[in-house]
C-alpha cells in the first residue's frame, strides 16, 4: 500500500471541508478524484502535500508505513511526495535550472545518493524537458515568471519528471489548458506512469480522462467520497452531472 | 550649536592645505565658499527633513584622518555646477574634492567599461569627485566601486552629463565594510534623446547614505534609476533620489528594493517632479522592501509633485515579508525551510543584481547576496 486516508476529516480557517474520506493507492495506480467546486479536492491535495493554513481535524494518512502527517511539507517532498499545483506559483530571480537542481540535489542528499553539478544536472534536465515538450530556453528563466498557463503547467510536470515521485498529486493539472497544451501534460504523466508510482488526478471535468486513463475514479460531494468506479463512472458522470451523484447520495 | 562647528578645527587645517594646492582662482573660491558654507551650517540632523530618518552624529563625532587631499584645478567649469547648499556633507564635499574628469568622445562606443575604485583606509577620510561627460552620440559603461577598510568615511559626489543622443550605463557598487560611514552625492544631467541606466547597489557601511539626483533638460531623454539595499547588523542605508522632468517627453523608471535583516534600518525617499510644461512625461517609481527580522525596519517615501495632466505617473512602495505560497511552492519540491527561504531572498534580490551586463561584478555580487544569506546554490 502506497497510500492510505482513513477517515479524514481537515478543514481551513476553523471550517471544517472533508468529513471523514477514505482512499486506497496502491503502486502503478492511477485514481481519478472528481467533484464539484466546493466538494473538497483542492482542500485534499494541499492537506496531503502538508500545506500550513490546512489543518487536519481527525483521521490518518498513512504513506509507505509512516504517518504522512506528522512530516513537514519538504519532508514530505523528500520521501517522494508530488504536488503539481493547480495555480503553480512565480519565483522571480530564480532560475528554474537553479530551482530544479537544488530540489533534485535536496532529494538526491536524503537518499544517500549522489547529488549532480550544475552541467550534469543541465544534461539530466534536458532529457526530462522532451517528455513534455520543453524546450531549454525555459531552464534559464525565472520559474514560472511571465510562462503562460499551459507553459506553467508543463513546467509543474518537468518537476514531476525531474523529482520522481512516488506518489504525485495532480491538482486541477487540466485547467486554463487548451487542447494542445492538455495533450502534451496528459502525455507527459502517461509517459511518467508506472509500476513504481501512484497517481492522483484532482479533476472537475472528464475531459483529461480521455487522455490519461484512470484505473478507478471516485466522486467526492460534501467532503466525502460518495461513489466509486472504474473509468466509465467519469463518462457516466459527465453525462449525467454532478447533481446525480448529490440526489443519488442523498 | 551645530555638529559642524565642533569639527571645524580638524577640518579648517586640512582645508588649508587643499587650498594651497589649488592653483586655480575659480576652483579656489569655490572651495572656500563650500567650506564657508559647511563651517556655517554644519552637518545635517535630524530636525532637518532631509535627514530625518538618518543621524549623521556619529560621523561628525568622529575624528578622520583625512587622506585625500583634493587634486588641484580639474574640472572647475563643472564643480560650479554642483549643488554643494545642498547641506554639510555637499558642502564639506566641495570643499576637499579630488576632481577626476572623464570625457567619452562624441560618437565613440567604448567596448570595456570605464571602472573607478575608490577606497579609504582605516580612520580615513577620502573626498572623491568624478565627472564623466559622455559627448554627443556616444555610448559606454561606467563602474565606480566604494571599498574601505575598517572605520572610514568616504563623502563622494559624482556629475554626470549625458549629452544628446548619447547612452550610458553606469553601476554604482557600495561594498565598504560595515563600519565604514559613507555619503554618496550623483548629480545627472540629460540631454536630448539621451539613455542613461542605473544600478545603485548599497552592501556596506555602518550608515550609509546616497542620494541621486537626476534633471532632464531637453526632450525625449530617459532614465533607468535602479537599486538594492542588503542589510544586516547594524546597517543603516538611506538612499534619497530626486528624478526632475522639467521638459516635456522624457521617461524615467525607479525601481528600488531592500533587504534587511537583524536590526538594520533602511529609508527610501523617492520625489518625482514634473513641472508644469512637462507634457508626455512617463514616470514610474517602485520600491520593495522585504524585512527578514522583526527587529529590521524600513522608512519608505514616495512623493509625486505633478503639475502637468498629459502624463503617466504611477508608484508604490510595499514593506513586507515572504509570501508564504511562495514558501510552500519551495517546501513542497523539498526544499528545507531555510534554503526556501534564502532562495526566494536571493530572487528578490536578483532582479536588479540580472540588470548587470558585466559577468565578473554580476557575479560577484550574486555571491555577495548568497553570502548575507549563509546560502550557496552551489550545493
Amino acid at each position: 500500500m502506497l497510500l492510505e486516508i482513513k477517515d479524514l476529516h481537515a478543514g481551513i480557517e476553523g471550517k471544517e471541508i472533508l468529513k471523514g474520506l477514505n482512499l486506497k493507492v496502491n503502486k502503478g495506480e492511477v485514481h481519478a478524484i472528481m467533484g464539484p467546486n466546493g466538494s473538497g479536492k483542492s482542500t485534499l491535495s494541499k492537506v496531503l502535500a502538508g500545506h500550513p493554513s490546512y489543518e487536519v481535524i481527525s483521521g490518518e494518512v498513512v504513506y509507505e508505513g509512516k504517518n504522512l502527517l506528522e512530516l513537514e511539507p519538504d519532508e514530505r517532498a523528500r520521501d517522494g511526495v508530488f504536488l503539481a499545483f493547480q495555480y503553480p506559483v512565480e519565483v522571480p530571480g530564480v532560475s528554474n535550472s537553479q530551482f530544479l537542481r537544488l530540489a533534485y540535489n535536496e532529494k538526491m542528499k536524503h537518499l544517500g545518493e549522489e547529488e549532480l553539478d550544475p552541467l550534469e544536472f543541465n544534461d539530466y534536465l534536458k532529457e526530462k524537458a522532451k517528455i513534455v515538450e520543453m524546450s531549454p530556453e525555459f531552464f534559464k528563466r525565472s520559474v514560472n515568471e511571465g510562462f503562460s498557463g499551459g507553459e506553467k503547467k508543463r513546467n509543474e510536470i518537468l518537476q514531476m519528471a525531474v523529482l520522481e515521485p512516488k506518489l504525485a498529486i495532480l491538482d486541477e493539472t487540466d485547467s486554463g489548458l487548451d487542447i494542445d497544451a492538455l495533450r502534451i501534460v496528459a502525455e507527459g504523466v502517461n509517459k511518467l506512469r508506472s509500476a513504481e508510482n501512484g497517481i492522483i488526478l484532482v479533476t472537475h471535468y472528464q475531459r483529461l480522462l480521455n487522455y490519461i486513463e484512470p484505473d478507478y475514479v471516485h466522486v467526492l460531494a460534501g467532503g466525502k467520497i460518495v461513489k466509486e468506479g472504474g473509468k466509465e463512472l467519469a463518462l457516466e458522470l459527465e453525462e449525467k452531472g454532478y447533481d446525480w451523484v448529490r440526489a443519488a447520495t442523498k | 550649536m551645530t555638529q559642524g562647528l565642533e569639527k571645524e578645527t580638524i577640518y579648517s587645517s586640512s582645508f588649508q592645505e587643499v587650498l594651497a594646492r589649488t592653483a586655480d582662482e575659480d576652483a579656489r573660491r569655490l572651495r572656500a565658499a563650500a567650506f564657508k558654507y559647511f563651517t556655517e551650517n554644519g552637518f545635517p540632523t535630524p530636525r532637518d527633513e532631509e535627514w530625518k530618518y538618518t543621524n549623521s552624529a556619529a560621523i561628525s563625532d568622529f575624528g578622520f584622518r583625512i587622506s585625500d587631499f583634493g587634486a588641484g584645478d580639474d574640472g572647475s567649469e563643472f564643480l560650479s555646477g554642483f549643488d554643494y547648499r545642498r547641506n554639510g556633507f555637499t558642502a564639506l564635499h566641495l570643499a576637499f574634492a579630488g576632481v577626476r574628469v572623464v570625457r567619452i568622445p562624441k560618437d565613440t562606443s567604448l567596448a570595456e567599461p570605464l571602472e573607478f575604485t575608490f577606497k579609504a583606509d582605516e580612520d580615513g577620510a577620502i573626498f572623491p569627485h568624478l565627472i564623466v561627460v559622455a559627448e554627443r552620440g556616444s555610448k559606454a559603461t561606467i563602474v565606480e566601486t566604494y571599498e574601505s577598510a575598517g572605520t572610514s568615511f568616504t563623502n563622494a559626489g559624482v556629475q554626470i552629463f549625458v549629452e544628446d543622443d548619447a547612452s550610458l550605463t553606469h553601476y554604482r557598487v557600495q561594498k565598504e565594510s560595515a563600519e565604514s560611514y559613507h555619503v554618496g552625492t550623483t548629480e545627472v544631467t540629460l540631454k536630448r534623446g539621451s539613455f542613461y541606466n542605473a544600478t545603485n547597489i548599497n552592501l556596506g557601511g555602518k550608515l550609509a547614505r546616497h542620494d541621486v539626483h537626476l534633471k532632464f533638460t531637453a526632450e525625449g531623454g530617459e532614465a533607468y534609476v535602479d537599486g538594492l539595499y542588503m542589510l544586516s547588523g547594524d546597517q543603516h542605508s538611506d538612499t534619497h533620489s530626486e528624478i526632475d522632468h522639467r521638459v516635456p517627453n522624457c521617461t524615467s523608471h525607479q525601481n528600488y528594493k531592500g533587504v534587511l535583516n537583524d536590526r538594520s534600518r533602511g529609508v527610501f525617499n523617492g520625489k518625482v517632479f514634473v513641472r508644469e510644461n512637462a507634457h508626455g512625461t512617463d514616470a514610474q517609481q517602485s520600491n520593495k522592501n522585504l524585512l527578514l527580522s522583526n527587529d529590521a525596519r524600513v522608512d519608505t517615501k514616495p512623493q509625486l509633485e505633478i503639475f502637468n495632466d498629459d502624463v503617466k505617473c504611477a508608484h508604490g512602495a510595499t514593506v513586507g515579508q515572504l509570501e508564504d505560497e511562495e514558501l510552500f511552492y519551495l517546501l513542497s519540491r523539498g526544499l528545507n525551510g531555510a534554503l526556501a527561504r534564502n532562495l526566494l531572498t536571493y530572487g528578490f534580490a536578483e532582479e536588479i543584481v540580472n540588470k548587470i551586463e558585466i559577468e565578473s561584478i554580476k557575479k560577484e555580487l550574486d555571491e555577495a547576496v548568497l553570502n548575507r544569506l549563509h546560502t550557496s546554490l552551489e550545493a
